[in-house]
């Protein structure tokens, strides 16, 4: 491990912090996540039922970015492991910091190789079977200046299908990797929440690989933050693999929520899926960097690419950067990328039909961003996520 | 019912007058209908009186039940009993076609100040309506007619009439893209709802229409006023002779 977080180092070195010239940082400032000094972020207090309360999972509990025991479930379950980075086994530690290096070419990410050069929290994964419910991480904030470093490891086996939800406030300012190894025939499933304190700040990286027959589909949930940058890189080893990544996005005031994606391609017959959504409201900002790269040789790929922002206001601005570059000559790639108002049309039709004003926009507001949170397959989980996004209407309602 | 006097009715983009004094008066139970040419203001008619966004009344008054509806929002108009069949029924991706009949329906319910209807209750109603305009169950879980060909639109339109039970109904050119068959569907699913208290504003190109909903009374709109009122008869004499005469007689 001490190899793995010295090698990280050297490479952050070499590249440096993300700064504002950076191509890759074009639209979202990196200042707030690199300073020394950690601004406090305010905690938002509010009266509502905690996230996937009436989930059936194993809780695992982060105070203020560090492992709680006491409050955390018991961590044997059948058909996973679960240990704390600290006493990660060596397989783990042969895996850490791997993927996010791989992950640093063509694009360098700098602030995930200072996650693996000093991250000691985080948990460690391994599933060897279908596991019977979500391992549940649960970020707990009680400090308000916490700057946060989680690094977690996952390893999918062979056949094996694992879930993990992520939620909670975590940190006034949050950087965290996931490095998701899949096996052949593996299926991991992602659903994760943003901290919702308005000035809070969060870089996340997941860094995925998928091996044949493999499906990994990951969906996050950001509404609030004053910056969030979420980057998924994927590969795609393996034939006959399946990527999806969503996400939905609600901002209002000072937010700026970006998603950054990169999904490479170097296997016959895969299929990947980008659906990502965003509600901006009150000079609230949304940013999406996607890009799907076709390795030659990697025929019968299905890549698909879709971002769209909804702006209530004349103040919000969206951000779109949808690429596509192709080496294979028998691939299916599509991508769009919209930004466009209330539809005016749909809004006097359900007036029409007697839904107040107010009523009728958040029902349009739901409905734009439903096509992100139908890519959740639980259905349980899906509705605790459009219940949050209902709250937080309900909160702006006049 | 409906009472409208001397409207006048301009663009609000643009400096260009649409309606030049629209009189019209339905009482209870009653049945009209309003031809005339391509340009007349029928459509903008049925808009103005919906409370669609675009347009500012120049003058004249529109009173629904004694109620001056002009400065009402539309869902206000909506829950006093105003109900537009639209030509062109909105498509809505990501609603329901269920969850919206309910929010509306409740939505009326609450602002008249009455009890919200449950889930189950509300779906004992809709299974029944939308039993006898042949819509199925399959067609009110998608989204609001997304995908919907044109006459399951306008069928769409007539059960979301039949489940608000307005009281003056105004249909703009519901014949429009529907073959002779789903014509009857619909004018069934419309005289199935005439009674006493529920009155009609029947908008069309084409007499057929007014074969399968007999009006009491036939209005000729021509350049944004009505130029004849009369029996049934009027339709039948446009069909006949086209609108080229009535025109000339005004003129």
């Amino acid at each position: 491990m001490e190899a793995a977080r010295k090698s990280a180092q050297a490479r952050l070195q070499a590249m440096g912090l993300p700064q504002r010239r950076d191509e890759y940082w074009k639209y979202t400032r990196p200042d707030l996540l690199t300073t020394e000094d950690v601004a406090p972020a305010a905690r938002l207090i509010l009266d509502e039922a905690p996230l996937f309360d009436s989930v059936e999972r194993l809780k695992i509990i982060f105070v203020d970015g560090v492992f709680d025991a006491q409050a955390s479930d018991d961590l044997t379950l059948e058909g996973v492991e679960i240990s704390q980075l600290a006493d990660a086994p060596d397989w783990a530690q042969g895996l850490y910091g791997v993927l996010e290096e791989n992950g640093q070419t063509p694009v360098a990410r700098p602030l995930a190789a200072l996650n693996s050069a000093e991250a000691e929290q985080g948990i460690v994964i391994r599933a060897h079977a279908k596991v019977s419910k979500p391992i549940s991480l649960v970020y707990v904030r009680k400090s308000d200046a916490s700057d946060v470093m989680l690094h977690h490891v996952v390893r999918v086996e062979e056949g094996a299908d694992l879930t993990i939800l992520e939620n909670g406030p975590a940190a006034a300012r949050l950087n965290s990797v996931m490095e998701v190894d899949i096996a052949d025939k593996g299926a991991f499933h992602h659903v994760r929440a943003m901290g919702r304190d308005h000035e809070r700040r969060a870089a996340t990286h997941i860094f995925g690989r998928l091996g044949h027959e493999s499906v990994f589909k990951s969906f996050t949930l950001t509404a609030n933050g004053k910056l969030t940058r979420n980057e998924v890189v994927l590969e795609i080893n393996g034939d006959n693999a399946v990527a999806h990544v969503a996400g939905a996005a609600m901002g209002d005031g000072d937010f700026l929520q970006d998603d950054t994606v990169f999904i490479t391609h170097d296997s016959l017959n895969c299929e990947s899926r980008q659906v990502f959504k965003k509600v901006l409201r009150n000079g609230a900002t949304g940013v999406f960097q996607g890009k799907i790269l076709v390795k030659a040789g990697a025929q019968k790929t299905d890549g698909y690419q879709m971002s769209q922002s909804l702006l209530l206001d004349d103040d919000s601005q969206f951000y779109g950067k949808p690429e596509l570059e192709i080496y294979a000559d028998d691939v299916m790639c599509s991508h769009g990328s919209t930004t466009g108002a209330i539809d005016e049309g749909a809004m006097f039709y359900l007036q029409s039909r007697g839904v107040s004003k107010v009523e009728a926009q958040d029902l349009l507001v739901l409905a734009f961003l439903d096509a992100a949170v139908d890519e959740i397959e639980d259905e349980a989980i899906a509705e605790d996520i459009r219940s949050r996004l209902e709250g937080w209407l309900a909160r702006r309602r006049d | 019912m409906l009472n409208i006097k001397n409207l006048h009715v301009k663009l609000e983009e643009e400096d260009k007058q649409i309606l030049k004094g629209v009189d019209l008066e339905i009482g209870a139970g009653e049945v009209h209908a309003i031809m005339g040419p391509n340009g007349s203001g029928k459509s903008t008619l049925s808009y103005v009186l919906s409370g669609r966004a675009g347009y500012e009344v120049t003058d004249g008054s529109a009173t629904l039940l004694g109620q001056d509806l002009l400065d009402l929002e539309p869902e206000e108009r909506a829950a006093l009993g105003l109900f537009l069949a639209f030509q062109y029924p909105v498509e809505i991706p990501g609603v329901g076609n269920m969850t919206f009949l309910r929010t509306a329906v409740n939505s009326q319910r609450k602002m008249r100040g009455e009890d919200e209807l449950s889930a189950g209750e509300f779906l004992k109603i809709i299974r029944a309506k939308a039993k006898t305009l042949k819509i199925d169950a399959e067609m009110l879980k998608r989204p609001v007619n997304v995908g919907f060909s044109g006459g399951e639109k306008k069928r769409n339109e007539i059960l979301q009439m039949a489940m608000l039970e307005p009281k003056m109904c105004i249909l703009d050119e519901t014949d429009s893209g529907l073959d002779v068959d789903a014509m009857k569907l619909v004018a069934e699913g419309v005289n199935a709802l005439r009674n006493e208290g529920r009155s009609f504003l029947v908008i069309t190109h084409y007499q057929r229409l007014l074969d399968h909903i007999k009006p009491d009374v036939v209005h000729i709109m021509a350049n944004g006023r009505m130029i004849k009122s009369g029996g049934p008869e009027l339709a039948l004499e446009v069909e006949n002779n086209g609108y080229a005469d009535l025109l000339a007689e005004v003129a």
